[in-house]
């Protein structure tokens, strides 16, 4: 089981760099790009790949070599965000649910209840329906469907960790309610609440980019992964390299994220030795 | 004696299940008709440009106040929620037609395409499942999960366009446009289930090798009783309730998982008729999808815990005598 628990550290490490490595290739993507990516000359429409536009270009003739790489910061950092503000938003109705208890948490809970028996992406499209297209607003749905998971793992965990007795110290000390909270109960029940988000992201990654395939993402002529798949559908006939590098595209993404999520998940939160419920169940009275 | 359920309880049970329907209910139209409102864009302008009549303040007050627009929120939404209640959906503001009428013929196509989908996923992941927890780190077992990994990995709007460039368009087996059509079903089916299946091979197989580490598997080996049979009678039995999670989890993601799938292949379902309606703010209709999703959601979930209770004497649903 050692020797399993440090290949697991091992392949975590890998798949860090290599992420971190994409998120900067994300970054230097607009100064690779051979093309302007907006720059459409229709006597080039609709060409194959050749030496001048490497994935050939797209109905405008727009070089969709370029398109893909511009695209890069704005999927992988965008999906980033969503999950960082779910993470947050979810913490903080899970803290105050777990930490107040009483009414707060019976109020929160039951909101908590009324989205989970709704099927997110369901919620997603409608919000982002309501509130009109733009990034933003899908950016907007998709926090707002995705955090009563978060709220919920949040709260069972201060739920715990509140009865622990270097809490009943603190508050012996004369520790105020929020730096308890924010020193003491966060750093301990975040664990889980980073493994359910790094499982999440590349799943992010999909939503949002089915949101703009939907023609609710960013707006044209920005160049996003999803929107440029439905751009080039009606053409794939003839011109299937318009439909396939995005998808390529958001595919090897979502198969970075969701291989680091899992070995997040193996290095934080091993299986087959569960200490972290073993440590946290066990509840002393004070 | 076999079947001797408390029905008491049990009926309780189902009508407070449905009594947090209308909860839930309330909570999402109530969220979906404040963003309706807080929205910048308006649908009586929109309406107007799409027709070609010029915007004039005029109008859109008269047509505002023919549509009720012109109140304040929470009148709209009581309103709205009467009207509702008396099973009046309201129409359209785009076409001015009972939005009762386009949902009568939507949503069974959604039904249907969901409810393929979810046979298929079974279909595949089941057995594909089962295959790789027995096979456990040979061959067969590291290339599904391979293939699992890379259909999960798969947005069904790409499913969808690969498998119509491929099957429909370069191999000209079946019709690029469902239309209504039995054939027509194949693909948008395999388009939703493929990236499912996916997601719920590694989960069957993990279920399955929780219940081959159990002390029973053990036991009736060294009874000398023949591994296929152990499968089929205790293994896959005891499996079956994660398995049915699964479903009822699926059933949730398929429901919006579809509007991408319909509009590529213009089945004209719930998801095609909301898409639709979201784009021309058509907010009587994209209201009138919310509550049948939701409702048709907890519908599903109900079935399923209810089938807890039939599969698995020992679970107790909520507030049941022990």
């Amino acid at each position: 089981m050692k020797r399993s628990a440090r290949s697991a550290r091992i392949r975590y490490q890998i798949l860090l760099a290599l992420t971190i490595l994409f998120l900067g290739m994300s970054i230097l993507a607009p100064l690779l790009m051979p093309n302007d990516p907006n720059h459409a000359a229709l006597a080039d429409a609709k060409q194959a790949p050749s030496a001048e536009y490497p994935w050939g270009t797209d109905w405008l003739g727009r070089c969709v070599f370029s398109r893909v790489l511009a695209g890069a910061p704005l999927s992988v950092f965008a999906a980033l965000a969503i999950v960082g503000l779910t993470l947050m938003a979810g913490s903080v109705v899970g803290i105050a649910s777990g930490y107040f208890g009483g009414r707060v948490d019976a109020f929160l809970m039951r909101i908590v209840d009324i989205f989970l028996a709704f099927p997110g992406m369901v919620l997603a499209l409608a919000v982002a329906g309501m509130l009109g297209k733009g990034l933003n607003n899908a950016v907007i749905a998709l926090v707002a469907t995705g955090w009563p998971p978060y709220a919920r793992i949040m709260r069972s965990q201060v739920l715990t960790l509140k009865e622990e007795n270097y809490i009943y110290a603190a508050k012996l000390n004369g520790q105020t309610t929020v730096s308890i909270l924010l020193l003491h109960i966060l750093p301990n029940a975040l664990r889980l609440v980073i493994v359910t988000a790094s499982l999440s992201i590349g799943g992010t990654v999909l939503s949002l980019a089915g949101l703009s395939f939907l023609g609710l993402g960013p707006q044209p002529p920005v160049a996003e992964w999803g929107s440029m798949l439905a751009d080039g559908r009606g053409l794939m006939q003839q011109h299937p390299w318009m439909v396939f590098y995005p998808g390529l595209a958001i595919l090897l993404t979502s198969i970075l994220f969701n291989l680091l999520g899992d070995s997040v998940r193996d290095v934080l939160d091993p299986h087959d030795s569960h200490h972290l419920f073993q440590k946290t169940q066990r509840k002393r009275k004070p | 004696m076999m079947m001797r359920i408390w029905l008491g309880p049990l009926l309780r049970y189902i009508a407070r299940r449905l009594g947090s329907l209308v909860v839930v209910l309330l909570g999402v139209t109530f969220l979906t008709y404040g963003l309706m409102y807080v929205s910048p864009s308006d649908p009586v302008e929109l309406l107007l440009q799409a027709q070609g009549i010029p915007v004039s303040e005029d109008v859109v007050q008269a047509l505002k106040q023919k549509a009720g627009l012109d109140r304040p929120f929470l009148v709209q939404y009581v309103s709205w929620l009467g009207n509702f209640c008396r099973g009046d959906m309201g129409e359209s503001l785009v076409d001015g037609q009972p939005v009762a009428e386009a949902l009568q013929a939507a949503l069974p196509r959604t039904l249907l395409l969901t409810l393929t989908s979810v046979i298929m996923t079974i279909v595949l992941s089941v057995p594909l499942g089962i295959l790789t927890a027995v096979r456990q780190n040979r061959f067969s077992d590291y290339f599904i999960r391979f293939l699992s990994f890379l259909s999960h990995a798969m947005p069904s709007f790409f499913v969808s366009l690969l498998l119509l460039y491929v099957v429909a368009l370069k191999l000209h087996w079946l019709p690029v446009l469902a239309s209504g059509s039995a054939k027509g079903l194949i693909l948008p089916t395999l388009a939703l289930a493929i990236p499912m299946t996916g997601k719920y091979i590694r989960q069957v197989r993990a279920a399955i090798l929780e219940q081959l580490g159990q002390s029973y598997v053990d036991g009736a080996l060294s009874r000398g009783i023949r591994p296929g049979a152990i499968l089929v009678r205790d293994v896959l039995r005891n499996a079956l309730l994660t398995i049915i999670t699964l479903l009822s989890l699926s059933a949730g993601s398929l429901l919006g998982g579809t509007a991408a799938v319909e509009m590529i292949f213009v089945w004209r379902g719930m998801g095609f008729l909301v898409m639709d309606a979201i784009l021309k703010r058509d907010y009587p209709m994209i209201q009138a999808f919310v509550v049948w999703m939701a409702v048709i959601y907890v519908l599903i979930n109900l079935l399923v815990d209810l089938s807890y209770r039939l599969l698995d004497p020992r679970v107790r649903l909520n507030g049941e005598p022990n």
